[in-house]
């Protein structure tokens, strides 16, 4: 508690600080690489034949998907907090790449924790990570996948508190982390709404974002809330199918609960204990839910649905044959959901899917379910 | 007054220490945790925490995460846990509290958990994840019954927090020795002392101290400032031992904490 009051201090001091602003937007532009464009996929729109579709492309933001966004700025904030060193979790290993970055640019210390299953299935990001000059830490606990990862940075934090900011990663945890990681990813729908306006004259029908923890979708969210027209679709990973243990559909098959901090939707037993989950996708291989998506959900404001593994991998090719982009199997999620909605829409709709986040880490990964040998 | 309450009152009018172990049900069965709970009194402990298995224990090391794995791989619960001290209230008197973590609790329904876990006889709980601001309903359940709710305070707790903890906590106040997860090194320093001291001035109530305490000369270092000294890791490690030199260790803690 008294780590997460101090946060919310210093993170509320800083947000009201005009340099630290400009410090940020001048490295999200010359570093990172931001805007990000809004890319109109013509080829794919007129494959499936339906609405016109745009893509978010944080697939080209610096270090390969939007995690860059939330852990930069969350590094510059350690930094200003005179903290020596970061600790992040890692599913996918995007984050813990992006944090590594960021503590590399700050010069602070890095220990990324990351389960035993997912260093095997992302061991491309794991490299990545060391040779930014973090230390990975494998987590061979529980269910050895992203939440157990958590549970690690999050007993880490407790232990050296004083010198140390935890850098969460998505849109969970406890207050302020949500807040935090929300306000940093919401780049991503500013820009696409202003993108949006230029190319089309007009607002998106529907914004399409896959659910991990829910940053992404936050992100790309965000600036869209109060424009009701707008429909926003979160997709959560289905895994094998809605079979206890063999998803990370926290919508479909969970129900309220309190976990890391936060109460929203999990995956649970009777009990209260956590399930365990699968998916393709490290990513999204989580039992727990961002609170804010569960507001959306009840208020009826965003809907939520899944895509499974084998859909996500449909996706995952199509996109890389029709448009010559290879998507993360996180964000061929979000694909997925546009390839089942978009053929039944009016020609004239426009749907934006946000593109997380690039396919390189998730090239071997799919070999091996194909069989086929590198 | 809780058992808790007044086994605090009974101890400072001795002029004596809390001896005050933990145990995680279910490991390796609740058998044996019924066995252990003998042992435990057989061997002058004062009140018994008592772990719920939970799979995400974010405030223990790896010694309680694993003996919590081996219950929950048993199929123990915290309804399991609530019958075991319903059974063991048959005979015993000793106070027992159960150290949960939240969601179990919240899953169970707050106010049927503190109605069936006071019936059974739990005297009180701890929470680790549970901070006194998101407390209210389950501190207002509690009141009807005498069931203790013991909040945590760490080294890190600025003045207002512990102003904060000590009006909610029940029973006594638990100080986490140091920054950290149980099982974790401890490091004596001073600093522990004047904490207490200032913790139990600014609440007037008992001070029982956790977290990395694993030897007699530890726990006797911590009774001198302390009103309770809280052993779990190093007891959860010892549990399958040979009863004989399980009761050894016990009893040279026993004498420690004096
Ligand atoms: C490319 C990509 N997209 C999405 C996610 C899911 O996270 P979130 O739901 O917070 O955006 C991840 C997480 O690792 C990711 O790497």
């Amino acid at each position: 508690m008294p780590a997460l009051n101090e946060l919310e201090k210093a993170y509320s001091a800083l947000g009201k600080d005009r340099d630290f602003k400009r410090e940020i937007d001048l490295l999200l532009k010359t570093y990172v690489g931001r805007p990000t464009p809004l890319y109109f996929a013509k080829r794919l729109s007129d494959y499936l034949g339906g609405a016109r579709i745009y893509l978010k492309r944080e697939d080209l933001a610096h270090t390969g998907a939007h995690k860059i966004n939330n852990a930069l700025g969350q590094a510059l904030l350690a930094k200003k907090m005179g903290k020596k060193r970061l600790i992040a979790e890692t599913g996918a290993g995007q984050h813990g790449v992006a944090t590594a970055t960021g503590a590399a640019l700050c010069g602070l210390e890095c220990e990324i924790y990351m389960g035993s299953d997912d260093i095997v299935r992302q061991s491309l990001n794991v490299f990545r990570m060391r040779l930014l000059g973090a230390n990975v830490v494998e987590v061979a606990i529980g269910s050895r996948t992203l939440k157990d990862a958590i549970n690690e940075a999050m007993r880490d934090w407790t232990t050296n508190v004083r010198s140390t900011h935890y850098v969460l990663g998505t849109v969970f945890g406890p207050h302020p982390f949500p807040l935090i990681v929300r306000d940093f990813q919401s780049v991503i729908g500013r820009e696409a709404k202003k993108q949006v306006l230029d190319a089309e004259g007009r607002l998106p029908d529907y914004l399409i974002a896959c659910i991990g923890g829910g940053s992404n979708a936050m992100g790309l969210f965000h600036h869209f809330i109060d424009d009701e027209e707008v429909k926003m679709i979160g997709v959560e990973a289905g895994g094998k199918g809605i079979v206890p243990g063999e998803h990370a559909a926290r919508f479909a098959g969970g129900s309220l609960g309190v976990l890391q901090g936060t109460k929203s939707f999990l995956l649970q037993d009777d009990d209260g204990n956590i399930l365990g989950t699968h998916s393709v996708s490290a990513g999204l291989d989580y039992a727990a839910v961002g609170p804010e998506h569960a507001f959306l959900r009840d208020s009826g404001r965003a809907r939520y649905t899944f895509a499974t593994d084998d859909e996500a991998l449909r996706a995952f090719e199509l996109l890389s044959k029709t448009e010559g982009i290879i998507p993360a199997l996180e964000s061929s999620h979000a694909l997925a959901e546009a390839v089942k909605l978009v053929p039944v829409l009016p020609k004239d709709n426009v749907v934006i899917v946000n593109l997380s986040g690039r396919g390189d880490k998730d090239v071997q990964q799919v070999a091996r379910i194909k069989g086929i040998e590198l | 007054m809780s058992r808790i309450g007044k086994k605090f009152r009974d101890i400072v009018k001795r002029g004596g220490k809390a001896f005050i172990p933990y145990i995680m049900a279910g490991d390796p069965d609740l058998g044996r945790t019924a066995e252990l709970v003998r042992i435990l009194e057989d061997c002058g402990a004062d009140i018994i925490e008592l772990g719920v298995p939970f799979s995400d224990p974010l405030a223990d090391g790896p010694t309680i995460q694993k003996a919590a794995q081996r219950a929950l791989s048993g199929g123990v619960t915290l309804h399991k846990v609530i019958d075991l001290v319903a059974d063991l209230r048959k005979r015993s008197e000793i106070p027992l509290l159960l150290m949960t973590y939240y969601n179990p609790i919240f899953k169970y329904g707050e106010e049927r958990f503190v109605h069936d876990a006071s019936e059974a006889g739990v005297d009180g709980i701890i929470v680790p994840d549970l901070p006194p601001e998101e407390a209210g309903n389950i501190l207002s359940f509690s009141r009807k019954s005498d069931f203790d709710i013991i909040f945590l305070v760490a080294p890190t707790s600025t003045e207002d927090r512990i102003g904060r903890v000590s009006k909610s906590s029940r029973g006594f106040i638990y100080y986490v020795s140091i920054t950290g997860i149980t099982g974790s090194k401890l490091s004596m320093d001073s600093s522990i002392s004047s904490h207490v001291s200032k913790i139990r001035s600014m609440s007037g109530k008992p001070v029982a101290v956790g977290f990395g305490i694993s030897t007699p000369e530890e726990a006797s270092e911590v009774a001198r400032f302390a009103d309770g000294v809280i052993v779990g890791s190093a007891i959860v490690k010892r549990a399958s031992d040979p009863d004989a030199s399980l009761r050894d260790y016990l009893l040279s803690l026993r004498k420690a904490i004096a």
